[in-house]
Protein backbone atom coordinates (compact mmCIF):
# COMPACT_ATOMS: atom_id res chain seq x y z
CA UNK A 1 0.00 0.00 0.00
CA UNK A 2 1.40 3.62 -0.61
CA UNK A 3 0.41 6.49 1.29
CA UNK A 4 -0.79 10.02 -0.05
CA UNK A 5 2.31 11.83 -1.22
CA UNK A 6 4.42 9.10 -2.17
CA UNK A 7 5.22 8.07 -5.31
CA UNK A 8 2.50 6.92 -6.99
CA UNK A 9 1.71 3.98 -9.17
CA UNK A 10 -0.74 4.66 -12.13
CA UNK A 11 -3.11 2.33 -10.89
CA UNK A 12 -6.19 4.31 -10.73
CA UNK A 13 -7.37 4.12 -14.03
CA UNK A 14 -6.48 5.94 -17.25
CA UNK A 15 -8.62 9.38 -16.49
CA UNK A 16 -8.46 12.57 -14.89
CA UNK A 17 -4.59 13.53 -13.11
CA UNK A 18 -6.46 13.24 -9.91
CA UNK A 19 -7.14 9.84 -10.57
CA UNK A 20 -3.52 9.13 -11.44
CA UNK A 21 -2.36 10.76 -8.60
CA UNK A 22 -4.67 9.07 -6.11
CA UNK A 23 -6.18 12.66 -4.99
CA UNK A 24 -8.58 12.86 -1.82
CA UNK A 25 -11.74 12.80 -3.93
CA UNK A 26 -11.95 12.92 -7.90
CA UNK A 27 -15.52 13.76 -8.88
CA UNK A 28 -14.88 13.07 -12.24
CA UNK A 29 -14.67 9.22 -11.21
CA UNK A 30 -17.36 9.50 -9.50
CA UNK A 31 -19.49 10.86 -12.55
CA UNK A 32 -17.98 8.25 -14.50
CA UNK A 33 -18.61 5.24 -12.74
CA UNK A 34 -21.69 6.25 -10.90
CA UNK A 35 -23.76 4.30 -13.07
CA UNK A 36 -22.11 0.93 -13.39
CA UNK A 37 -20.52 1.03 -9.71
CA UNK A 38 -22.16 3.39 -7.23
CA UNK A 39 -25.69 3.44 -8.25
CA UNK A 40 -26.46 -0.78 -8.87
CA UNK A 41 -24.13 -0.74 -5.04
CA UNK A 42 -26.32 1.73 -3.43
CA UNK A 43 -29.65 -0.20 -5.04
CA UNK A 44 -28.14 -3.56 -3.59
CA UNK A 45 -27.54 -2.02 -0.21
CA UNK A 46 -30.98 -0.84 -0.13
CA UNK A 47 -32.46 -4.57 -0.75
CA UNK A 48 -29.73 -6.30 1.67
CA UNK A 49 -31.15 -3.80 4.26
CA UNK A 50 -34.78 -3.67 3.84
CA UNK A 51 -34.69 -7.54 3.41
CA UNK A 52 -33.15 -7.72 6.23
CA UNK A 53 -35.31 -5.40 8.62
CA UNK A 54 -38.19 -6.90 7.01
CA UNK A 55 -37.41 -10.63 7.76
CA UNK A 56 -36.27 -9.42 11.31
CA UNK A 57 -39.38 -8.09 11.84
CA UNK A 58 -41.62 -10.68 11.04
CA UNK A 59 -39.43 -12.78 13.33
CA UNK A 60 -39.39 -10.79 16.39
CA UNK A 61 -42.96 -10.07 16.41
CA UNK A 62 -43.64 -13.74 16.10
CA UNK A 63 -41.08 -14.44 19.08
CA UNK A 64 -42.33 -11.26 20.84
CA UNK A 65 -45.89 -12.30 20.62
CA UNK A 66 -44.46 -15.55 22.55
CA UNK A 67 -42.35 -13.63 24.72
CA UNK A 68 -45.71 -11.32 25.87
CA UNK A 69 -47.99 -14.06 25.84
CA UNK A 70 -46.04 -16.59 27.73
CA UNK A 71 -43.49 -14.79 30.40
CA UNK A 72 -41.55 -18.13 31.22
CA UNK A 73 -40.41 -17.90 26.88
CA UNK A 74 -38.90 -14.34 27.49
CA UNK A 75 -35.80 -15.27 28.84
CA UNK A 76 -34.36 -17.95 26.28
CA UNK A 77 -35.50 -15.65 23.42
CA UNK A 78 -33.55 -13.23 25.10
CA UNK A 79 -30.41 -14.55 25.78
CA UNK A 80 -30.88 -16.58 22.04
CA UNK A 81 -31.37 -12.97 20.83
CA UNK A 82 -28.28 -11.14 23.21
CA UNK A 83 -25.71 -14.05 21.71
CA UNK A 84 -26.55 -13.60 18.17
CA UNK A 85 -25.96 -10.04 18.58
CA UNK A 86 -22.56 -10.50 20.33
CA UNK A 87 -21.12 -12.37 18.04
CA UNK A 88 -18.74 -10.58 15.47
CA UNK A 89 -20.09 -10.29 11.93
CA UNK A 90 -16.89 -11.96 10.79
CA UNK A 91 -17.13 -15.30 12.28
CA UNK A 92 -21.28 -15.72 11.95
CA UNK A 93 -20.04 -15.53 8.19
CA UNK A 94 -17.39 -18.16 9.04
CA UNK A 95 -19.99 -20.08 10.51
CA UNK A 96 -22.57 -20.09 8.52
CA UNK A 97 -20.49 -20.40 4.71
CA UNK A 98 -19.98 -24.25 5.08
CA UNK A 99 -23.83 -24.40 5.67
CA UNK A 100 -25.61 -21.74 3.13
CA UNK A 101 -22.05 -21.15 0.56
CA UNK A 102 -21.66 -18.21 -0.83
CA UNK A 103 -24.40 -16.51 -1.29
CA UNK A 104 -27.38 -13.48 -0.33
CA UNK A 105 -28.56 -15.51 2.14
CA UNK A 106 -25.85 -16.57 4.34
CA UNK A 107 -25.74 -12.24 4.27
CA UNK A 108 -29.21 -11.96 4.84
CA UNK A 109 -29.10 -14.80 8.09
CA UNK A 110 -26.03 -12.49 9.46
CA UNK A 111 -27.84 -8.85 9.18
CA UNK A 112 -31.00 -10.37 10.55
CA UNK A 113 -30.02 -11.59 13.68
CA UNK A 114 -28.08 -8.48 14.67
CA UNK A 115 -31.63 -6.82 14.29
CA UNK A 116 -33.79 -9.16 16.58
CA UNK A 117 -32.11 -8.59 19.90
CA UNK A 118 -32.95 -4.63 19.36
CA UNK A 119 -36.63 -5.38 18.02
CA UNK A 120 -37.40 -8.21 20.26
CA UNK A 121 -36.49 -5.96 23.20
CA UNK A 122 -38.24 -3.24 22.42
CA UNK A 123 -41.50 -5.09 21.03
CA UNK A 124 -41.72 -6.67 24.64
CA UNK A 125 -40.66 -3.62 26.59
CA UNK A 126 -43.19 -1.50 24.84
CA UNK A 127 -46.16 -3.77 25.33
CA UNK A 128 -45.31 -4.64 28.90
CA UNK A 129 -45.36 -0.66 29.38
CA UNK A 130 -48.66 -0.02 28.43
CA UNK A 131 -50.20 0.45 31.92
CA UNK A 132 -52.44 -1.84 33.80
CA UNK A 133 -55.86 0.10 34.45
CA UNK A 134 -55.85 0.89 30.71
CA UNK A 135 -55.63 -2.74 29.59
CA UNK A 136 -58.30 -3.43 32.54
CA UNK A 137 -60.96 -0.67 30.82
CA UNK A 138 -60.07 -2.64 27.49
CA UNK A 139 -60.95 -5.98 29.04
CA UNK A 140 -63.94 -4.38 31.16
CA UNK A 141 -65.32 -2.93 28.43
CA UNK A 142 -65.70 -6.01 26.60
CA UNK A 143 -62.65 -6.60 24.08
CA UNK A 144 -61.79 -9.68 23.16
CA UNK A 145 -58.30 -10.48 23.82
CA UNK A 146 -57.24 -10.57 20.58
CA UNK A 147 -59.15 -7.07 20.38
CA UNK A 148 -57.11 -5.46 23.46
CA UNK A 149 -54.04 -6.51 21.84
CA UNK A 150 -54.47 -5.06 18.36
CA UNK A 151 -55.99 -2.16 19.44
CA UNK A 152 -54.87 -1.37 22.63
CA UNK A 153 -51.42 -3.00 23.85
CA UNK A 154 -49.91 -2.93 19.98
CA UNK A 155 -50.69 0.62 18.95
CA UNK A 156 -49.52 1.63 22.32
CA UNK A 157 -46.49 -0.32 22.42
CA UNK A 158 -45.89 1.50 18.99
CA UNK A 159 -43.63 4.37 19.78
CA UNK A 160 -41.21 2.08 21.58
CA UNK A 161 -41.54 -0.25 18.68
CA UNK A 162 -40.82 2.31 15.86
CA UNK A 163 -37.59 3.56 18.34
CA UNK A 164 -36.15 -0.09 17.88
CA UNK A 165 -37.02 -0.29 14.08
CA UNK A 166 -35.06 2.96 13.86
CA UNK A 167 -31.86 1.50 15.69
CA UNK A 168 -31.67 -1.69 13.82
CA UNK A 169 -32.22 -0.19 10.48
CA UNK A 170 -29.35 2.15 10.71
CA UNK A 171 -27.14 -0.30 12.41
CA UNK A 172 -27.97 -2.83 9.41
CA UNK A 173 -27.29 -0.49 6.33
CA UNK A 174 -23.87 0.00 8.62
CA UNK A 175 -23.23 -3.51 8.96
CA UNK A 176 -24.76 -4.38 5.24
CA UNK A 177 -21.21 -2.98 4.00
CA UNK A 178 -19.52 -5.99 5.80
CA UNK A 179 -21.78 -8.38 2.95
CA UNK A 180 -19.03 -8.01 0.82
CA UNK A 181 -16.58 -10.23 2.82
CA UNK A 182 -19.15 -12.86 1.10
CA UNK A 183 -20.86 -11.78 -1.81
CA UNK A 184 -20.07 -8.79 -4.01
CA UNK A 185 -23.10 -7.09 -3.15
CA UNK A 186 -24.03 -3.66 -1.56
CA UNK A 187 -22.03 -0.07 -0.81
CA UNK A 188 -19.39 -3.00 0.53
CA UNK A 189 -18.43 -4.08 -2.46
CA UNK A 190 -16.81 -0.83 -4.32
CA UNK A 191 -14.98 -0.18 -0.94
CA UNK A 192 -13.51 -3.29 -0.87
CA UNK A 193 -12.48 -3.26 -4.56
CA UNK A 194 -11.45 0.19 -3.87
CA UNK A 195 -9.03 -1.34 -0.97
CA UNK A 196 -7.20 -4.26 -2.83
CA UNK A 197 -6.66 -1.18 -5.36
CA UNK A 198 -4.01 0.14 -3.33
CA UNK A 199 -6.80 2.42 -1.37
CA UNK A 200 -8.31 4.27 -4.20
CA UNK A 201 -9.28 7.38 -1.73
CA UNK A 202 -12.25 8.29 -4.33
CA UNK A 203 -14.11 5.28 -4.46
CA UNK A 204 -13.99 4.78 -0.82
CA UNK A 205 -14.96 8.20 0.34
CA UNK A 206 -18.07 8.17 -2.31
CA UNK A 207 -19.06 4.59 -1.20
CA UNK A 208 -18.59 5.18 2.37
CA UNK A 209 -20.63 8.41 2.14
CA UNK A 210 -23.36 6.89 0.70
CA UNK A 211 -23.53 4.40 3.56
CA UNK A 212 -23.61 7.45 6.15
CA UNK A 213 -26.04 9.32 3.74
CA UNK A 214 -28.10 6.19 3.38
CA UNK A 215 -28.54 5.77 6.95
CA UNK A 216 -29.55 9.11 7.59
CA UNK A 217 -31.95 8.80 4.76
CA UNK A 218 -33.50 5.55 6.20
CA UNK A 219 -33.55 6.94 9.48
CA UNK A 220 -35.54 10.13 8.35
CA UNK A 221 -38.32 8.48 6.51
CA UNK A 222 -38.94 6.45 9.63
CA UNK A 223 -39.04 9.39 11.67
CA UNK A 224 -42.00 10.34 9.41
CA UNK A 225 -43.11 7.29 9.78
CA UNK A 226 -43.16 7.80 13.37
CA UNK A 227 -45.27 10.72 13.31
CA UNK A 228 -47.90 9.36 10.67
CA UNK A 229 -49.13 6.68 13.07
CA UNK A 230 -48.39 8.02 16.52
CA UNK A 231 -50.14 11.05 16.38
CA UNK A 232 -51.05 11.03 19.91
CA UNK A 233 -47.49 11.15 20.90
CA UNK A 234 -47.31 14.88 19.80
CA UNK A 235 -50.25 16.00 21.61
CA UNK A 236 -48.96 18.58 24.19
CA UNK A 237 -48.96 17.18 27.94
CA UNK A 238 -47.51 13.57 28.69
CA UNK A 239 -50.63 11.57 29.83
CA UNK B 1 -77.65 -2.51 22.56
CA UNK B 2 -79.10 -2.82 26.25
CA UNK B 3 -81.18 -0.39 27.22
CA UNK B 4 -82.77 0.50 30.50
CA UNK B 5 -81.92 -0.15 33.92
CA UNK B 6 -81.25 -3.65 35.50
CA UNK B 7 -81.53 -5.28 38.50
CA UNK B 8 -78.45 -6.37 40.30
CA UNK B 9 -78.73 -9.33 42.76
CA UNK B 10 -75.28 -10.10 44.76
CA UNK B 11 -76.23 -14.32 46.20
CA UNK B 12 -73.93 -15.26 49.09
CA UNK B 13 -71.15 -14.10 46.73
CA UNK B 14 -67.76 -15.08 47.65
CA UNK B 15 -63.85 -14.38 46.61
CA UNK B 16 -61.06 -16.14 48.11
CA UNK B 17 -57.74 -14.68 46.73
CA UNK B 18 -55.51 -17.96 46.50
CA UNK B 19 -52.92 -18.17 49.18
CA UNK B 20 -54.85 -15.79 51.44
CA UNK B 21 -56.47 -17.07 54.37
CA UNK B 22 -59.59 -14.15 54.60
CA UNK B 23 -61.83 -13.90 52.05
CA UNK B 24 -61.80 -10.67 50.34
CA UNK B 25 -66.01 -10.21 49.41
CA UNK B 26 -67.63 -13.01 52.30
CA UNK B 27 -70.80 -14.44 51.53
CA UNK B 28 -71.99 -11.13 49.95
CA UNK B 29 -75.79 -10.98 49.30
CA UNK B 30 -77.38 -7.77 48.57
CA UNK B 31 -79.97 -6.31 45.84
CA UNK B 32 -79.74 -3.22 44.04
CA UNK B 33 -82.69 -2.32 42.63
CA UNK B 34 -83.56 -0.97 38.92
CA UNK B 35 -82.22 2.70 38.68
CA UNK B 36 -80.65 2.99 41.73
CA UNK B 37 -77.43 4.00 42.99
CA UNK B 38 -75.68 1.58 45.79
CA UNK B 39 -72.55 3.13 46.95
CA UNK B 40 -70.02 0.87 48.70
CA UNK B 41 -67.96 2.16 51.76
CA UNK B 42 -65.73 0.66 54.02
CA UNK B 43 -61.85 1.09 54.78
CA UNK B 44 -59.39 0.37 52.47
CA UNK B 45 -59.03 -3.34 51.34
CA UNK B 46 -62.37 -4.17 52.55
CA UNK B 47 -62.82 -5.89 49.53
CA UNK B 48 -65.59 -3.49 47.51
CA UNK B 49 -63.13 -3.18 44.08
CA UNK B 50 -63.49 -7.10 44.55
CA UNK B 51 -66.85 -7.02 44.50
CA UNK B 52 -67.20 -4.68 41.47
CA UNK B 53 -65.19 -6.59 39.67
CA UNK B 54 -66.80 -9.64 40.11
CA UNK B 55 -70.19 -7.99 38.50
CA UNK B 56 -67.93 -7.91 35.17
CA UNK B 57 -66.29 -10.93 36.18
CA UNK B 58 -62.90 -9.41 35.72
CA UNK B 59 -62.46 -11.62 38.63
CA UNK B 60 -63.80 -14.80 38.95
CA UNK B 61 -66.94 -15.61 41.77
CA UNK B 62 -65.22 -18.49 43.87
CA UNK B 63 -68.59 -19.52 45.31
CA UNK B 64 -72.25 -17.88 45.06
CA UNK B 65 -73.68 -16.06 42.35
CA UNK B 66 -74.30 -12.85 40.98
CA UNK B 67 -77.57 -12.01 38.73
CA UNK B 68 -78.11 -9.49 36.42
CA UNK B 69 -82.25 -9.01 35.71
CA UNK B 70 -82.37 -12.83 37.09
CA UNK B 71 -79.95 -14.14 34.74
CA UNK B 72 -76.71 -15.15 36.46
CA UNK B 73 -73.34 -14.14 35.17
CA UNK B 74 -71.95 -17.09 34.76
CA UNK B 75 -74.54 -18.20 31.99
CA UNK B 76 -73.43 -15.26 29.91
CA UNK B 77 -70.67 -14.85 27.35
CA UNK B 78 -67.96 -12.89 29.49
CA UNK B 79 -67.19 -10.20 26.21
CA UNK B 80 -71.10 -9.72 25.89
CA UNK B 81 -71.70 -9.11 29.91
CA UNK B 82 -68.80 -6.83 29.74
CA UNK B 83 -70.27 -4.58 26.42
CA UNK B 84 -73.46 -4.29 28.83
CA UNK B 85 -71.82 -2.75 31.85
CA UNK B 86 -70.48 0.26 32.21
CA UNK B 87 -67.36 0.42 33.72
CA UNK B 88 -65.28 3.82 35.14
CA UNK B 89 -62.22 3.63 37.23
CA UNK B 90 -60.45 6.40 39.42
CA UNK B 91 -57.13 6.00 37.51
CA UNK B 92 -59.91 7.24 34.35
CA UNK B 93 -57.74 4.89 32.10
CA UNK B 94 -58.93 6.40 28.60
CA UNK B 95 -57.08 5.04 25.56
CA UNK B 96 -54.15 7.20 25.01
CA UNK B 97 -53.89 7.06 21.21
CA UNK B 98 -57.25 7.84 20.35
CA UNK B 99 -59.57 10.81 20.74
CA UNK B 100 -62.25 11.79 22.80
CA UNK B 101 -64.35 11.43 20.22
CA UNK B 102 -62.72 7.64 19.76
CA UNK B 103 -62.58 6.60 23.55
CA UNK B 104 -66.06 7.85 23.41
CA UNK B 105 -67.34 5.24 20.58
CA UNK B 106 -65.44 2.28 22.22
CA UNK B 107 -68.22 0.29 23.25
CA UNK B 108 -70.30 1.05 20.28
CA UNK B 109 -67.49 0.12 17.82
CA UNK B 110 -67.30 -3.32 19.31
CA UNK B 111 -70.96 -3.35 18.70
CA UNK B 112 -70.27 -2.68 14.56
CA UNK B 113 -72.24 0.67 14.49
CA UNK B 114 -71.56 3.08 11.74
CA UNK B 115 -69.30 5.74 12.05
CA UNK B 116 -71.50 8.65 11.39
CA UNK B 117 -73.78 6.85 13.93
CA UNK B 118 -70.66 7.10 16.87
CA UNK B 119 -69.88 10.85 16.03
CA UNK B 120 -73.48 11.95 16.59
CA UNK B 121 -73.31 9.83 19.76
CA UNK B 122 -70.05 11.08 21.13
CA UNK B 123 -71.70 14.66 20.40
CA UNK B 124 -74.45 13.69 22.31
CA UNK B 125 -73.08 12.16 25.15
CA UNK B 126 -70.03 15.36 25.15
CA UNK B 127 -72.87 17.41 26.04
CA UNK B 128 -74.31 15.29 28.35
CA UNK B 129 -71.29 15.53 30.69
CA UNK B 130 -70.93 19.00 29.85
CA UNK B 131 -67.94 18.83 27.90
CA UNK B 132 -68.57 20.94 24.53
CA UNK B 133 -68.21 19.85 20.96
CA UNK B 134 -64.50 21.00 21.02
CA UNK B 135 -62.93 18.36 22.56
CA UNK B 136 -64.22 15.68 20.56
CA UNK B 137 -60.91 15.57 18.65
CA UNK B 138 -58.40 16.52 21.32
CA UNK B 139 -56.35 13.49 23.02
CA UNK B 140 -56.66 12.35 26.39
CA UNK B 141 -53.38 13.99 27.46
CA UNK B 142 -54.97 17.45 26.60
CA UNK B 143 -57.59 17.52 29.20
CA UNK B 144 -57.38 17.86 32.83
CA UNK B 145 -58.26 15.29 34.96
CA UNK B 146 -61.63 16.65 35.45
CA UNK B 147 -62.34 16.65 32.11
CA UNK B 148 -60.54 13.37 31.75
CA UNK B 149 -63.28 12.23 34.43
CA UNK B 150 -66.27 13.53 32.18
CA UNK B 151 -64.84 11.30 29.39
CA UNK B 152 -64.58 8.15 31.17
CA UNK B 153 -68.32 8.73 32.26
CA UNK B 154 -69.60 9.65 28.71
CA UNK B 155 -67.48 6.02 27.32
CA UNK B 156 -69.20 4.42 30.19
CA UNK B 157 -72.38 4.91 28.84
CA UNK B 158 -72.00 4.95 25.37
CA UNK B 159 -73.17 1.56 25.07
CA UNK B 160 -76.43 2.77 27.20
CA UNK B 161 -75.55 -0.39 29.44
CA UNK B 162 -78.25 -1.07 31.98
CA UNK B 163 -75.97 -1.05 34.53
CA UNK B 164 -72.56 0.91 35.09
CA UNK B 165 -69.79 0.13 38.00
CA UNK B 166 -67.70 3.12 39.26
CA UNK B 167 -64.53 2.54 41.12
CA UNK B 168 -63.99 5.32 43.46
CA UNK B 169 -64.22 7.51 39.59
CA UNK B 170 -63.39 11.18 41.14
CA UNK B 171 -60.92 9.55 43.92
CA UNK B 172 -58.22 11.95 42.49
CA UNK B 173 -59.93 14.63 42.22
CA UNK B 174 -59.62 17.56 43.83
CA UNK B 175 -62.91 18.22 46.36
CA UNK B 176 -64.14 21.30 44.35
CA UNK B 177 -64.07 19.82 41.28
CA UNK B 178 -65.00 16.66 43.06
CA UNK B 179 -68.49 18.16 43.94
CA UNK B 180 -69.16 19.47 40.56
CA UNK B 181 -68.49 16.20 39.36
CA UNK B 182 -70.77 14.54 41.72
CA UNK B 183 -73.35 17.40 41.20
CA UNK B 184 -73.36 16.82 37.35
CA UNK B 185 -73.23 12.77 37.54
CA UNK B 186 -76.39 13.38 39.80
CA UNK B 187 -78.01 15.89 37.25
CA UNK B 188 -77.21 13.14 34.83
CA UNK B 189 -78.58 10.18 36.89
CA UNK B 190 -81.55 11.84 37.11
CA UNK B 191 -81.97 11.46 32.79
CA UNK B 192 -80.40 8.58 32.14
CA UNK B 193 -81.05 6.38 35.69
CA UNK B 194 -78.94 3.79 35.09
CA UNK B 195 -78.23 0.94 37.77
CA UNK B 196 -74.91 2.02 39.21
CA UNK B 197 -72.86 0.44 41.98
CA UNK B 198 -70.55 3.39 43.08
CA UNK B 199 -67.65 2.50 45.20
CA UNK B 200 -65.70 5.27 47.10
CA UNK B 201 -63.81 5.57 50.64
CA UNK B 202 -65.08 8.92 51.26
CA UNK B 203 -68.15 8.64 53.91
CA UNK B 204 -69.64 12.12 53.00
CA UNK B 205 -69.60 10.99 48.97
CA UNK B 206 -71.56 8.09 49.61
CA UNK B 207 -74.00 9.82 51.74
CA UNK B 208 -74.27 12.73 48.93
CA UNK B 209 -74.24 10.05 45.60
CA UNK B 210 -76.16 6.76 47.72
CA UNK B 211 -79.85 5.90 47.02
CA UNK B 212 -78.57 3.25 49.24
CA UNK B 213 -75.42 2.58 50.81
CA UNK B 214 -73.19 -0.97 51.55
CA UNK B 215 -70.94 -0.60 54.39
CA UNK B 216 -68.13 -3.15 54.27
CA UNK B 217 -65.70 -4.15 57.20
CA UNK B 218 -62.66 -5.58 56.56
CA UNK B 219 -63.15 -9.19 54.98
CA UNK B 220 -65.98 -8.35 52.60
CA UNK B 221 -68.41 -8.59 54.96
CA UNK B 222 -71.39 -6.49 54.84
CA UNK B 223 -72.00 -4.09 58.11
CA UNK B 224 -75.02 -2.46 57.24
CA UNK B 225 -76.97 -2.04 53.79
CA UNK B 226 -79.38 1.11 54.01
CA UNK B 227 -80.52 4.60 53.11
CA UNK B 228 -77.91 7.12 54.33
CA UNK B 229 -80.83 8.91 56.63
CA UNK B 230 -81.38 5.03 58.10
CA UNK B 231 -77.53 4.55 57.87
CA UNK B 232 -76.72 8.12 60.11
CA UNK B 233 -79.99 7.69 62.00
CA UNK B 234 -79.39 4.09 62.91
CA UNK B 235 -76.42 2.39 62.53
CA UNK B 236 -76.30 -0.98 63.04
CA UNK B 237 -73.30 -0.98 65.71
CA UNK B 238 -70.45 0.19 66.87
CA UNK B 239 -68.43 -0.46 64.00
CA UNK B 240 -70.92 1.61 61.36
CA UNK B 241 -70.95 4.30 64.27
CA UNK B 242 -67.56 5.17 63.85
CA UNK B 243 -67.22 4.75 60.04
CA UNK B 244 -69.61 7.33 60.06
CA UNK B 245 -68.40 9.44 62.17
CA UNK B 246 -69.35 11.09 65.71
CA UNK B 247 -70.88 14.03 63.45
CA UNK B 248 -73.10 11.75 61.94
CA UNK B 249 -76.56 14.35 63.06
CA UNK B 250 -74.32 17.02 61.86
CA UNK B 251 -74.43 14.63 57.98
CA UNK B 252 -77.80 13.94 58.67
CA UNK B 253 -78.21 17.26 57.75
CA UNK B 254 -76.98 17.21 54.64
CA UNK B 255 -79.84 14.93 53.53
CA UNK B 256 -82.41 17.94 53.26
CA UNK B 257 -82.66 21.31 51.62
CA UNK B 258 -84.17 23.98 52.35
CA UNK B 259 -86.85 23.50 50.07
CA UNK B 260 -87.90 20.71 51.41
CA UNK B 261 -88.85 23.01 55.13
CA UNK B 262 -91.70 25.26 55.93
CA UNK B 263 -90.47 28.33 55.10
CA UNK B 264 -91.45 31.75 57.11
CA UNK B 265 -92.64 35.02 55.58
CA UNK B 266 -90.16 36.35 53.85
CA UNK B 267 -87.57 38.08 55.88
CA UNK B 268 -84.36 40.10 56.13
CA UNK B 269 -81.04 38.52 56.68
CA UNK B 270 -78.34 36.78 54.55
CA UNK B 271 -79.51 35.25 51.35
CA UNK B 272 -79.24 31.60 50.81
CA UNK B 273 -80.70 29.99 47.98
CA UNK B 274 -83.40 27.44 48.92
CA UNK B 275 -81.34 24.96 46.99
CA UNK B 276 -78.71 24.66 49.79
CA UNK B 277 -78.87 22.05 52.43
CA UNK B 278 -79.74 22.08 55.77
CA UNK B 279 -76.21 21.59 56.68
CA UNK B 280 -74.93 24.65 54.72
CA UNK B 281 -77.36 26.88 55.63
CA UNK B 282 -76.87 26.32 59.25
CA UNK B 283 -72.86 26.72 58.54
CA UNK B 284 -73.71 30.13 57.01
CA UNK B 285 -75.60 30.85 59.68
CA UNK B 286 -73.19 30.67 62.19
CA UNK B 287 -70.63 32.40 59.92
CA UNK B 288 -72.49 35.07 59.45
CA UNK B 289 -73.46 35.26 63.10
CA UNK B 290 -77.20 35.13 62.30
CA UNK B 291 -80.33 33.98 63.47
CA UNK B 292 -82.08 33.98 60.44
CA UNK B 293 -81.75 33.51 56.70
CA UNK B 294 -83.13 35.03 54.01
CA UNK B 295 -84.29 32.16 51.47
CA UNK B 296 -83.65 32.71 47.54
CA UNK B 297 -84.92 31.58 44.64
CA UNK B 298 -83.33 30.41 41.40
CA UNK B 299 -83.34 33.80 40.03
CA UNK B 300 -82.02 35.17 43.48
CA UNK B 301 -85.54 36.38 44.61
CA UNK B 302 -86.38 35.97 48.26
CA UNK B 303 -89.18 33.38 48.23
CA UNK B 304 -89.27 33.23 52.69
CA UNK B 305 -87.19 32.65 55.71
CA UNK B 306 -86.10 29.97 58.34
CA UNK B 307 -84.77 30.45 61.71
CA UNK B 308 -82.13 28.89 63.99
CA UNK B 309 -84.26 26.82 65.61
CA UNK B 310 -86.20 25.33 62.71
CA UNK B 311 -82.77 24.15 61.11
CA UNK B 312 -81.92 22.28 64.34
CA UNK B 313 -85.16 21.01 64.99
N1 LIG C 1 -55.23 -10.01 42.91
C1 LIG C 1 -55.23 -10.17 44.24
N2 LIG C 1 -54.60 -11.24 44.80
C2 LIG C 1 -54.62 -11.42 46.13
N3 LIG C 1 -55.24 -10.61 47.00
C3 LIG C 1 -55.87 -9.53 46.52
C4 LIG C 1 -55.90 -9.25 45.12
N4 LIG C 1 -56.60 -8.11 44.92
C5 LIG C 1 -56.98 -7.70 46.13
N5 LIG C 1 -56.55 -8.54 47.11
C6 LIG C 1 -56.81 -8.43 48.55
O1 LIG C 1 -58.20 -8.48 48.76
C7 LIG C 1 -58.60 -7.57 49.77
C8 LIG C 1 -59.66 -6.63 49.23
O2 LIG C 1 -59.08 -5.81 48.24
P1 LIG C 1 -59.94 -4.71 47.46
O3 LIG C 1 -59.05 -4.17 46.41
O4 LIG C 1 -61.20 -5.33 47.02
O5 LIG C 1 -60.20 -3.65 48.58
P2 LIG C 1 -60.89 -2.20 48.50
O6 LIG C 1 -62.00 -2.22 49.46
O7 LIG C 1 -61.19 -1.87 47.10
O8 LIG C 1 -59.73 -1.27 49.06
P3 LIG C 1 -59.36 0.25 48.66
O9 LIG C 1 -60.34 1.12 49.38
O10 LIG C 1 -57.98 0.42 49.24
O11 LIG C 1 -59.39 0.35 47.19
C9 LIG C 1 -57.34 -6.87 50.22
O12 LIG C 1 -56.89 -7.50 51.40
C10 LIG C 1 -56.37 -7.10 49.10
O13 LIG C 1 -55.05 -7.17 49.58
MG1 LIG D 1 -60.48 -0.34 45.72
Amino acid sequence: MTLAGGPVIPNFGSGSSCEVTNGWFCTDWVRQHWSDTLQPALVQHIELTVIAVAAGLAIAFALALAGFRYRLLDPPIGFVSDFLYTIPSLALFQILLPVTGISVLTVEIALVSYTLLILYRNMIEGLRAVPAEIVDVARGSGFTRIQTFTRVELPLALPTILAGLRIATVSTVSIATVASFVVAKGLGAPIFTALEQDVFKTEIFAAGGMVVALALVADGLLVLLQRALTPWTRSGRPA
Amino acid sequence: MPGQAAELVFDEATKQYEGRDEAAVDHLSLTVRAGEICVLVGPSGGGKTTALRLVNRLIPLTSGDIRIDGTSILDQDVVRLRRGIGYVIQQVGLFPHMTVEANIGTVPRLYGRPRAWIRTRSAELLELVGLDSSYAKRYPAQLSGGERQRVGLARALAGNPPLMLMDEPFGAIDPIVRARLQDAFLALQKEVRKTVVFVTHDIDEAIKVGDRIAIFRRGGRLAQYDTPQAILERPADEFVAEFVGADRALKALALHTLAELDLGAPAGGPPCPRTSTVRDALALMLQMDAQKLAVTDERGVVVGSVTREQLLS
